[in-house]
């Protein structure tokens, strides 16, 4: 219901914004980047986070996490979006560590889970085989070999890939190319024989490999879930971190628009300081407005989600669809309003831009959520 | 809680045994005024403000002592959202509850507070608004109406004209902005309060592209007026003007969904757009018909959460977010945007007008005052950029 946060949800994102702010303020991206850092985010960092507790926010205390919602890893999200602070957190936890949570054997949960909240295992999720977001579109297949399965075909677009310790794989067990039924899920170690991992490094300096299986042999205890039911479990965890890829959205579009009216209120053109000029004003007023109803829907989704609520799937989509044609709105006008210096790569307004497109395309874009909200709404 | 709980029990039997039941789900219409009503129906209506009235409930925030009704305001809250459970229209409106009467409540003195607020509460006193003028609309300060102090020093006599000036053709006071200072500009400007059948007050009113005529010209020749009604002070009255044009547009936005009649809600579009171009498995056939749907559906969720977040946060104790400036701008667009939408999707059929009724093309085109008045869009933006993010000024 409540569309404010508590005290300890407030101090919870104090701290996270004072962590960030320090130790990995978007100077810390540049370094990675410029260093062409295998990983795309610092070990020693991502440690400091886990002792913050930030990779098992959301995950239950019996697996070694805190307990809490959505809404605080939210939190984290949001600010980490800020700086543009590269973690794991959308691998690892939100996408195959959520699908473990949901769909995962006792056996499965207790192996994999502890070792995710201690920071001790990267996880990725590879479920895309197009360059447009169709999560239905699998068709890797899953054939049954004895007591196992046999794995092949290639996926796309696998966040943080090429250093996953662990895949989680939506494979084809029945039905076509497209069908939401006969998708399973599948734990496969990367090392094994006839994985192929490419790793590709992506605008915004981060990774998404390329993965091809080629007959990989799993045993039976792989299959994570239903057989063919994969397509329930991939719906909760893509909504759930849709809403908090959203969340870091939010913390970039955000930083984006600050340090845009900074500028409109430093940068001198013709003896006025540009922020003067009402064609400019308004353009702000506007971003400040629509920077407004991006925060509630946040706030909102991310609640829907914590609560179970029947309205969270059509949160999902809608604050994903808003987010996206927020961030391509406001990070576009943000190089434009900088001018050339808005060019340079020494500005750090780029790498904002960059962050922004590549979190459009991520788990879908507005016209993909667009879509299915108003399916979801009747029409 | 328990206690609210309480009092919504209390409202809510109140409620039943006290208004019409003819009245429920009778949706209050600002041009209704127009049409008369059946005898029978006006006699209700009467006897619903009666005891409204009684209660204080008209004015429910005000002081008992001013024929409010005392209450806090989430208790005004409940009280509003029975009336809305019961689909009752308010028992009276206006700018004496909206407008003139919270700004008495800040500058007026006790006089005033005694003589006016009362009369608010009843319906007694209905008032209108003579800011705007020929030549000062959005440069409101520029206005040039002018009151002269006679020799006895307790009266002023007024000169000018006023424009727009809704309701003045059933308003029998007047709160106006009038110059006591041509050599300054917002500080030679006085809030002065006024009977509308003063000798030398002439209304015009002005009939709108919507073909209804809400609003008036007003002329002023020689018009005198008491010094004691001045509120807040000689060349006060711009300070006193920015509190009233504040709850004017606390008025106008924040106000949530608004039903205007005539005017198609978000649900009905839908249903509308279905009929208009088809649909193919649920789905609105047309798809670009489609998204701009699916774009106002979002923005109105939006919207309306910005309005759930901003009364939790002061519901909390919380300041005011600085998103409270910009309800009034985005409502007003907003509305527009489903206005425009819902005549798109009537096709030729919404080109049809009935004098007798405010069909959607009237309720469209009556929309198109809300970026106009209480401060324009562009005036919304101006004040935005510079008191909420900061932005220089030339
Ligand atoms: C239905 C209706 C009811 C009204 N009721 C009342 C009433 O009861 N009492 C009353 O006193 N007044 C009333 N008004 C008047 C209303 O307040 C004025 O119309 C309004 O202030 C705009 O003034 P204007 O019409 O002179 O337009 P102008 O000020 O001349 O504006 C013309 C255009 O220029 C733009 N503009 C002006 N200045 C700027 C600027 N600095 N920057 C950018 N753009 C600018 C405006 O936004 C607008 O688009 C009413 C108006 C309407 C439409």
């Amino acid at each position: 219901m409540a569309l404010t946060l508590n005290g300890e949800q407030q101090l919870l994102r104090d701290s996270a914004r004072n962590f960030v702010s320090t130790h990995a303020p978007v100077s810390h991206l540049r370094s990675l980047r410029d260093r062409n850092d295998d990983r795309g985010y610092s070990p020693v960092l991502w440690e400091q986070m886990v002792e913050l507790g930030w990779a098992g926010i959301a995950i239950p205390e019996s697996y070694g996490g805190a307990g809490l919602g959505l809404l605080e890893l939210g939190l984290v999200m949001e600010e980490c979006g800020r700086t543009l602070a590269p973690t794991p957190l959308l691998s690892t936890v939100l996408l195959a560590g959520n699908a473990v949570l949901e769909a995962g054997s006792e056996a499965q949960k207790s192996a994999l889970l502890p070792a995710v909240c201690e920071g001790n295992k990267v996880m990725a999720l590879a479920f895309e085989e197009r360059s447009r977001f169709a999560p239905y579109q699998v068709a890797c297949k899953a054939e049954a070999r004895g007591t196992g399965f046999r794995l092949s075909g290639r996926k796309t677009f696998v966040l943080d890939g090429h250093i996953a310790d662990t895949l989680v794989v939506t494979a084809r067990t029945q039905g076509e190319v497209g069908d939401r039924d006969g998708i399973s899920l599948f734990l496969v170690d990367p090392k094994q024989a006839g994985v192929k991992i490419e790793r590709t490094t992506t605008l915004d300096s981060r990774n998404a490999a390329q993965c091809s299986f080629e007959a990989v042999d799993v045993p039976g205890d792989a299959l994570l879930g239903e057989l063919h039911q994969g397509a329930d479990v991939l719906d909760r965890v893509l909504d759930r971190a849709t809403v908090c890829l959203s969340a870091e959205m939010l913390g970039l579009v955000s930083q984006t628009y600050d340090v845009t009216l900074d500028y409109l209120k430093t940068r001198v053109q013709f003896d006025a300081r540009i922020g003067s000029f009402q064609a400019l004003q308004h353009r702000a007023v506007d971003m400040f407005c629509e920077l407004e109803l991006c925060k509630s829907l946040v706030l909102e989704a991310l609640t829907a989600a914590d609560e179970g609520r029947d309205d969270a799937t059509m949160l999902a989509s809608a604050v994903k669809a808003r987010l996206t044609d927020a961030s391509r709105w406001i990070t576009r006008q943000a190089v434009q309003l900088h001018g050339g210096i808005g060019m340079t790569d020494e500005h750090d307004i780029g790498l904002y831009l960059k962050r922004g497109a590549a979190t459009e395309q991520t788990l879908g874009d507005s016209a993909y959520h667009l879509d299915r909200f108003a399916s979801l709404r009747g029409f | 809680m328990g206690e609210l709980e309480s009092f919504r029990n209390e409202v809510r039997d109140w409620l039943k045994a006290s208004v019409p039941e003819s009245l429920y789900g009778r949706p209050l219409t600002m041009m209704a005024r127009e049409e008369p009503e059946a005898a029978d129906l006006q006699a209700d209506r009467k006897r619903y403000l009666e005891r409204m009235v009684e209660r204080g409930y008209t004015a429910p925030t005000w002081p008992k002592q001013y024929g409010g009704g005392g209450l806090t305001p989430p208790q005004a809250k409940v009280l509003q959202e029975e009336l809305g459970r019961l689909r009752v229209p308010p028992a009276l409106m206006g700018m004496g509850l909206t407008m003139i009467g919270p700004t008495l409540l800040v500058h007026g003195n006790d006089e005033q507070k005694e003589k006016y607020l009362p009369k608010i509460v009843t319906g007694e006193h209905r008032w209108c608004q003579g800011f705007s003028e020929p030549n000062a609309g959005s440069d409101l300060a520029s206005l040039r109406t002018s009151a002269k102090l006679d020799d006895s020093g307790e009266r002023y006599v007024i000169n000018g004209q006023k424009i727009w000036t809704s309701g003045a053709q059933y308003s029998n006071w007047i709160f106006m902005l009038v110059r006591t200072d041509e050599t300054t500009k917002h500080q030679g400007i006085t809030f002065i309060l006024l009977p509308m059948d003063t000798p030398g007050i002439e209304v015009k009113p002005i009939r709108l592209i919507s073909g209804n005529s809400p609003f008036c010209e007003v002329f002023f020749t020689d018009v005198v007026a008491d010094v004691k009604d001045v509120v807040g002070g000689v060349n006060q009255g711009w300070t006193v003007a920015k509190t009233l044009l504040n709850f004017e547009r606390s008025g106008m936005g924040g106000g949530g969904p608004q039903r205007r009649p005539g005017a198609t809600t978000g649900g009905g579009l839908v249903a509308l757009a279905k009929e208009a171009v088809g649909e193919r498995d649920g789905r609105i056939a047309d798809t670009r018909t489609r998204d701009r749907l699916a774009s106002l559906q979002l923005d109105e969720l939006a919207y309306s959460l910005t309005l759930k977040r901003s009364a939790q946060t002061r519901k909390a104790g919380g300041a005011p977010g600085p998103e409270i400036s910009m309800f009034k701008l985005y409502q007003s667009e907003l509305g527009q945007r489903r206005d425009e939408l819902a005549m798109a999707l009537r096709g030729t059929d919404g080109l049809a007008v009935d004098e007798n009724e405010v069909g959607p093309a009237r309720a469209w085109l009556s929309a198109k005052a809300t970026t106009i008045y209480g401060g324009s869009s562009e005036i919304q933006r101006n004040i935005i950029a510079k008191r909420v993010l900061k932005l220089p000024i030339n």
